[in-house]
């Protein structure tokens, strides 16, 4: 129990501490390798759930498979340092304001909610947890209570690969598209 | 709406059984129905069927009604005397404990109004299919006379109050669509909306008299009013009954023209003359004779609107004779002596003389279609023109339509032996016979007689004798005059196309249904008096003697020498002013022009009716025009626009501030979004509290 | 440890990925902090699932996982469209809603 704790506090540490770096480092790069920071803590905070699978899927799926992706990103863009402190207007000096208020809002939710289960450490688990968020429980709920949004979330990954695609691949003629072209009008006209 | 047509149909499958033969009113079914169906066949196929078959079916639809009316007299003549009377008909709802009731009611009186009716609508519809054959609008004329022959039997038949004001105002709305037939021509139009609203006038103290009467003796059937009115003091407050006949006064004086509601008449005018002659002059004008002689107990028992009915009834027909004398328009010259003969009729049925001013009812309607029949042919010779001034010297171009007109200009002026002067000085004998009052108001009859005999030979000199017009010789030597298209009122130019005056002219010596029409009611004009001839003849006081034996005055009958002196004066005064009006206009031509230059003001007040128009504008139609500027000034400008445009402000001036939200920044949105969510939350954190 | 532990840093992670959402300029930094608002929100119902002792929550989980990655395909396909179109990768400039000749001229 008390390892639980301490793991709990450093791993809270840790998410929350890589969460602050994604918005404060001005690097996207590094931004991205905080982000890896905080999924790793999180998943350490699922694992403490006893939630297994997700677990393994948030290191699989999101800190190695998006998380790839996003340095792919940020590599091809150029991450080019953004200046933290000046610019961004109204927005930036709000932004810090209507954090903390969501944050009070949401913590006196907490403080009057009604679930009595909120302060136990959750549900007396059958064999002691040994079942609970296997791959074996999880599979066997997508594939039974939750087929429908199982099936439905694929689906949705589908469209947006192909959205990704349709977003992102090169369209002919439209670099070409300078003032001085002669394509220019005859462009314009098709569009 | 179900339990309306349920009764209908139960109605209909007992006909189509054969048990509606049992009905004793099938004649009145028949009778009532066959216009209508002639109207809904000629309305709803009004583009299917050629000229030719739709002025065949709307005549034919007419010429059976009247055989219908045929049927019905021989039905009643079948019967006891006493027992001349059929009521028909099924409740077609039920609401507030009042059975509303389809009934058809004829008698003595109806049967012979219907007649009247049917008549002489057969003959004008006749006439109508050669006076229109040029005209754009022909299928739909024949619909709107159909329509208007139903509504007029509506009320004629009508066996309650209730489908007395049905019929009644389907008879305003018949005049409105006839008046503005050429509903191109503005004067037309507006003389039909004057005529509507006049006689909306009349169908507003009806729809009150006959809820007083339901109130007071709670039915609306016209026979059970009638036996309940024999002594209705008992069961009627005096100001209520006094209260109901004038009302029904109201609504007579509205449809029959008379003082002061009587201006839409002239106006009337604008319709095609068969129009005229039929609506305006035969039989819906009649309409209030009618209503005064069939509510009679409840006229005549209230000695105030007696009395009110004969002084305005004399008044109308010295005005309208007066007003005659020196119109120039020939279609108004025998519309103001329709007002004045039905100003004749108005006060003879206020004087009690019930059969009398049947009896002129039914000549009328003969001579006056007639009269109306000629001058359409007339106007047709001079191509659209109705200026008598204009005119002149038909006589030897227009044999046919110049005897015609001249048997019904002597009959109208109640020349001797022929059928006006029975009528008009039987109602003038009986009225004197009651004495009192009634000896004025029979003066008046007796000066509205010579005015008469001057104002309508007037006509026929200014019209056929004298130098020929241009017109008049053209048409010698066998054209007829086709005129510029204008509209003979104002000279507006006009085309010939649907909504004006067909582009030919047809006139009475050239079409055998004019002069079959013609020819038939001048015949009718010249003997229908023998049907009552003092001594001699009763048929018609005999005939509807049983529907006024409740009168009071039924035994106040003058004795047959009274009336035959009463028959010599009136000869007497047709053949002065008959003379006069020879000695103006064929003797002196000329002089009555020196009459009017030397009494310019007598003259333009005579020309202007009165004045009646002029005070009318001044005291209804200025007011409410100034209260409707005001209201467009004030009330719409300010306070409708203001309330309005400020809307309109509003929603501006809100959309542009609110624009300044809708930077296209999003970080700005998403800041918003956050702030949204985080008062949404709050507002349940509190709430859940 | 109790579960409202995890639910109120749950909370904190979701405040600070959305205060980092209206802060930062680069889209890619922006969507960086929704995968953060995502994050804290599957740590709930990881949380919540684990507090009923029942698997949904997970299911749930997993689904916003999944929406996630959506997310970040379509979120970068963006940004890379936006580069290849040699447009500003700053989503203050990218306000051509506001002005149609704007958003014209860009394309």
């Amino acid at each position: 129990m008390v390892l639980q704790g301490i793991l709990f506090f450093i791993a809270a540490a840790g998410a929350i501490g890589g969460a602050v770096a994604v918005v404060l480092l001005r690097n996207p790069f590094f931004s991205v390798l905080a982000l890896v920071c905080h999924l790793f803590a999180l998943a350490v905070l699922f694992l403490l759930l006893y939630a297994q699978f997700i677990a393994a899927a948030q290191l699989i799926v999101y800190a190695g498979a998006v998380m790839v992706l996003y340095v792919f990103v940020v590599s091809y863009v150029g991450g080019a340092d953004e200046p933290i402190d000046e610019g961004g207007g109204a927005p930036r000096a709000l932004a810090p304001i209507f954090a903390g208020a969501l944050l009070v809002v949401l913590a006196l939710a907490l403080a009057g909610s009604a679930l009595t289960l909120l302060d136990t450490n959750g549900a007396k688990l059958p064999d002691n947890g040994n079942a609970y968020g296997t791959p074996e429980q999880i599979g066997e709920l997508l594939l039974t209570k939750y087929l429908l949004p199982f099936e439905v979330a694929s689906f949705l990954l589908t469209v947006a690969a192909v959205c990704a695609v349709v977003l992102a691949r090169r369209r002919r003629g439209l670099e070409e598209l300078t003032d001085d072209s002669p394509l220019l009008g005859e462009g314009l006209g098709k569009r | 709406m179900i339990t309306a047509i349920t009764p209908i149909l139960a109605h209909a499958a007992d006909f189509a059984e054969g048990a509606r033969p049992e009905d004793p009113a099938m004649w009145g079914w028949i009778l009532l129905l066959t216009p209508l169906v002639g109207a809904l066949i000629l309305g709803l196929g009004h583009r299917i069927w050629s000229e030719r078959v739709a002025g065949l079916i709307g005549t034919a639809a007419i010429f059976l009604a009247f055989g219908a009316a045929l049927a019905c007299l021989a039905q009643l003549l079948g019967m006891d005397a006493e027992e001349r009377h059929v009521l028909s008909g099924f409740t077609y709802a039920q609401a507030f404990g009042v059975d509303f009731r389809f009934d058809i009611y004829y008698d003595q009186l109806a049967v012979m109004m219907a007649l009247i009716v049917t008549g002489v609508s057969a003959l004008i519809h006749l006439y109508s299919m050669a006076y229109m054959k040029s005209d754009r609008g022909y299928t739909r004329f024949f619909g709107y006379l159909n329509f208007f022959v139903f509504s007029m039997l509506l009320l004629v038949l009508a066996g309650n109050m209730l489908l007395l004001v049905i019929g009644w105002g389907f008879v305003g709305a018949a005049s409105y669509l006839l008046i503005s037939f050429w509903y191109r021509r503005s004067s037309a139009t507006r003389a039909g909306a004057k005529a509507f609203v006049m006689n909306v006038i009349g169908d507003v103290a009806l729809v009150i008299a006959a809820y007083l009467l339901w109130h007071e003796l709670h039915t609306l059937t016209i026979p059970t009013l009638l036996a309940n009115a024999d002594d209705p003091f008992t069961v009627m407050p005096t100001a209520t009954f006094t209260a109901v006949a004038l009302l029904l006064l109201v609504g007579a004086f509205a449809k029959s023209a008379q003082v002061p509601l009587h201006t839409w008449l002239p106006d009337a005018m604008e319709g095609p003359t068969p129009v005229s002659a039929l609506i305006h002059a035969a039989t819906m004008v009649t309409a209030g004779v009618y209503l005064i002689c069939r509510m009679h107990p409840f006229i005549e028992i209230s000695d105030a609107a007696s009395m009110t009915a004969a002084a305005l009834g004399t008044a109308t027909l010295l005005i309208a004779a007066t007003t005659a004398l020196v119109q120039t328009d020939l279609k108004r010259i025998i519309a103001y002596s329709t007002m004045s003969q039905i100003g004749y009729m108005i006060a003879g049925a206020a004087a009690a003389a019930y059969s009398a001013s049947m009896f002129h009812l039914m000549t009328h309607a003969f001579f006056k279609a007639l009269l109306f029949m000629s001058a359409g042919s007339v106007i047709a010779a001079m191509g659209g023109i109705q200026d008598v001034r204009r005119m002149g010297g038909f006589k030897k171009a227009m044999p046919f339509t110049y005897i015609v007109f001249v048997i019904g200009a002597l009959t109208l002026a109640g020349f001797p032996l022929l059928s006006g002067f029975w009528s008009k000085d039987e109602i003038i004998s009986y009225t004197l016979h009651r004495g009192g009052a009634f000896t004025i108001i029979a003066a008046g009859m007796y000066i509205g007689a010579i005015l008469t005999a001057f104002y309508s030979l007037r006509a026929v000199f200014l019209v056929f004798h004298g130098d020929p017009a241009p017109e008049a010789k053209e048409l010698e030597g066998g054209h007829i005059a086709h005129g510029d298209h204008t509209n003979p009122a104002t000279g507006e130019h006009e085309d010939t196309e649907v909504g004006f005056p067909g582009a030919d002219h047809h006139i009475a010596e050239r079409e055998g249904e004019m002069k079959v029409a013609m020819g038939t009611l001048a015949f009718l004009a010249i003997v229908a008096g023998f049907v009552q001839i003092p001594g001699v003849t009763h048929v018609i006081e005999k005939w509807l003697e049983p529907v006024f034996e409740d009168s009071r005055y039924a035994d106040s009958i003058p004795s047959v020498s009274a009336q035959w002196i009463g028959l010599g004066v009136g000869a007497v005064i047709a053949i002065t002013g008959i003379a006069i009006a020879y000695w103006a206009y064929m003797k002196n031509r000329g002089v009555t022009e020196r009459w009017t230059e030397r009494f310019p003001r007598a003259n333009a007040f005579l020309l202007n009716a009165w004045y009646f128009d002029w005070l009318y504008d001044r005291v209804f139609v200025r007011p409410v025009a100034a209260f409707a500027v005001f209201c467009n000034k004030v009330i719409e400008r300010f306070v409708v626009d203001g309330i309005v445009v400020g809307t309109t402000t509003l929603v501006k001036d809100g959309a542009e501030r609110v624009r300044a939200a809708q930077s296209g920044l999003a970080r700005a949105y998403a800041l918003s979004i956050i702030g949204g969510t985080v008062v949404i939350a709050l507002y349940f954190v509190v709430v859940g509290k | 440890m109790n579960i409202s532990w995890y639910i109120a840093l749950s909370a904190v992670l979701f405040s600070i990925g959305a205060g980092g959402l209206v802060a930062r300029r680069s889209p890619l930094v922006m969507l960086l902090c929704l995968e953060l608002m995502l994050n804290g929100a599957n740590l709930s119902l990881v949380a919540f699932a684990r507090m009923h002792g029942d698997g949904g929550g997970q299911i749930f989980a997993l689904v916003v996982m999944v929406v996630a990655a959506c997310e970040v395909v379509v979120g970068l396909g963006l940004i890379v469209a936006l580069y290849r179109n040699r447009l500003p990768i700053d989503i203050d400039e990218l306000d051509h809603l506001k002005d149609p000749q704007k958003a014209d001229s860009a394309l």
